[in-house]
């Protein structure tokens, strides 16, 4: 059993220890996981971050609170050996001591996770399917995805809180994760648009005209958006 | 049953939709078809001047919707060619003078007794524009080779479509330039049609002797000159009758256009 991350009930709420080694980035994307696997379970609880002396820059603390913060759960206080890792949180308004009796006081029992739980069925998410070109002057609103199969021109705009599949050429304006999510994406047959935002982020695209059009695939990257090969 | 009622469209203004109008009609008469013209521009009416009939102008629009006279009354042959009819837009009124629904009637009261109608729309998305495409069986989308003109072109592709009658909707380019497009300076036939995928009915050239026609009030069509505008009217015109008039080939594809037009200046020096 991976014992990498170990979550804990204390006084203040949860305590999750995080072993000093290892990718943050995998460590982080596995306590999302624990967490999500856990349905509601955690939702309202405040966190409490014991880091040993792994050094971390703000952003990624601000990274991981944003990712919980998304799933309701509140990053309160750091624990930390590093300066580094400790000046990063006290930018961020993270409280970094305990007193000593919040952490003795329920350490008797680690908390009991559930498995995550494995259900055959699908369910899909919820979705906006157009199948014709979307032409100057329509606008599309969807809390899910939206699949156009067909062109999305320039003066189109389609506004979605999940991802935007477009199966033709997307030259107009598109705005994925638009209630915050920045793991939303945007695909197309030919990536053109006038505008492109995902989450906060947005961009324009290149202009450059002697490109071959390639299916393309914008997600959010190293804090900007980027283009990649759609496949 | 009867005439098909054709709305000659653009969104964008100045065009060319009262230009196409009078010369697709005096060219669409002169095949043998007896044609109506309706001038849904109210208030700012000119294509009586183009076809040169102002100065026939008794009745109008207007006055054959508000009962003040008989349609007949207001219609104005055009005595150039055999069966061609112009209804004049009236000039002090304004376009709300004017419903869909009279537009409707207006044309199925035309229907049994023409072969076309012609209906000149008004620029805008507005009333104006509402009221040209109410009665329309199909819809003739006049664009320039110019990314605005395009622009709203969608556009009104948009609204048609959005209409739910699934009217047939096709496309002419005009006022192309084959230099301009050669060196990239102006859109190519490709890449309009790229944007807008519509069939496309015929690429108008930039021809001066249009401006000179209409400000003769003569459309160029009417007496077989051989200008490159008129022929690319007249081709126009005989698709409209369903005859096989060569455009897919020679026009979709890249240069095609400068091969037809080259073809066309030719012909018209010959
Ligand atoms: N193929 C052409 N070559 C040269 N000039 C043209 C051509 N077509 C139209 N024009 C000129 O462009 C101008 C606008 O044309 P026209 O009045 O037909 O446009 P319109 O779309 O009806 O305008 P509006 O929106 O104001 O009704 C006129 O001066 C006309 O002579
Ligand atoms: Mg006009």
């Amino acid at each position: 059993m991976d014992d990498s991350i170990t979550l804990k009930g204390i006084k203040e709420g949860l305590l999750v220890t995080v072993k000093p080694d290892g990718r943050w980035s995998d460590l982080t994307g596995r306590l999302i996981t624990l967490i999500d696997g856990q349905g509601s379970f955690f939702r309202g609880a405040q966190v409490t971050l014991s880091l040993g002396p792994r050094e971390l820059r703000r952003h990624e603390l601000a990274n991981v609170r944003k990712q919980l913060e998304e799933r309701g759960v509140i990053l309160k206080a750091v624990l930390s050996d590093s300066d580094a890792t400790l000046d990063a949180a006290r930018k961020l308004e993270l409280r970094t001591t305990l007193h000593v009796t919040e952490l003795v006081e329920e350490q008797s029992e680690a908390l009991e996770l559930r498995p995550p739980p494995i259900d055959p069925e699908e369910y899909g998410s919820p979705g906006v399917m157009v199948k014709r070109t979307l032409r100057n002057g329509r606008t599309i609103h969807s809390d899910g995805h939206v699949v156009v199969v067909g062109d999305v021109n320039a003066g189109a705009v389609i506004v979605a809180e999940g991802d935007i599949i477009v199966w033709g050429r997307l030259r107009g304006i598109v705005h994925a994760g638009a209630g915050g999510d920045e793991s939303a994406v945007v695909c197309a047959l030919h990536l053109a648009p006038t505008q492109l935002r995902i989450a906060g982020y947005i961009t324009i695209s290149p202009d450059d005209k002697q490109r071959k059009p390639r299916p393309e695939k914008a997600l959010v990257r190293n804090g900007r958006i980027e283009a990649v090969a759609w496949e | 049953m009867g005439a098909r009622v054709i709305t000659i469209t653009s969104g964008k203004g100045g065009v060319g939709k009262t230009t196409a109008t009078a010369n697709l009609a005096v060219a669409l008469a002169n095949l043998g078809k007896k044609v109506v013209c309706i001038d849904a521009d109210i208030g700012l009416r000119n294509l009586d001047v183009v076809m040169g009939l102002e100065n026939r102008i008794v009745y109008d629009l207007v006055d054959v919707v508000e009962g003040r006279c008989k349609l007949r009354q207001a219609m104005i042959k055009d005595k150039r060619v055999p069966d061609l009819y112009l209804l004049p837009a009236a000039q002090t009124r304004d376009k709300t003078a004017v419903s869909p629904q009279d537009m409707i009637a207006l044309a199925n009261q035309l229907r049994g007794d023409y072969d076309y109608i012609l209906i000149d729309s008004p620029a805008g998305i507005e009333w104006g524009f509402r009221n040209a495409l109410a009665p329309a069986d199909e819809v003739i989308i006049i664009t320039n080779p110019e990314a605005p003109a395009v622009r709203d072109a969608d556009r009104i592709i948009g609204l048609v479509e959005a209409e739910g009658r699934k009217i047939p909707t096709s496309l002419v380019i005009n006022r192309a330039k084959p230099d301009m497009i050669r060196r990239g300076d102006m859109l190519s036939v490709n890449d309009v049609l790229d944007i807008l995928s519509t069939p496309l009915l015929g690429v108008i050239p930039d021809d001066e002797q249009i401006i000179v026609s209409s400000n003769r009030g003569s459309p160029l069509t009417l007496d077989n000159q051989k200008s490159p505008a008129s022929e690319a009217i007249r081709d126009i015109a005989r698709r409209i009758t369903g005859a096989k008039v060569p455009i897919g080939e020679l026009e979709r594809k890249k240069g095609g256009l400068f091969r037809r037009l080259a073809r066309l200046f030719r012909r018209s020096r010959a």
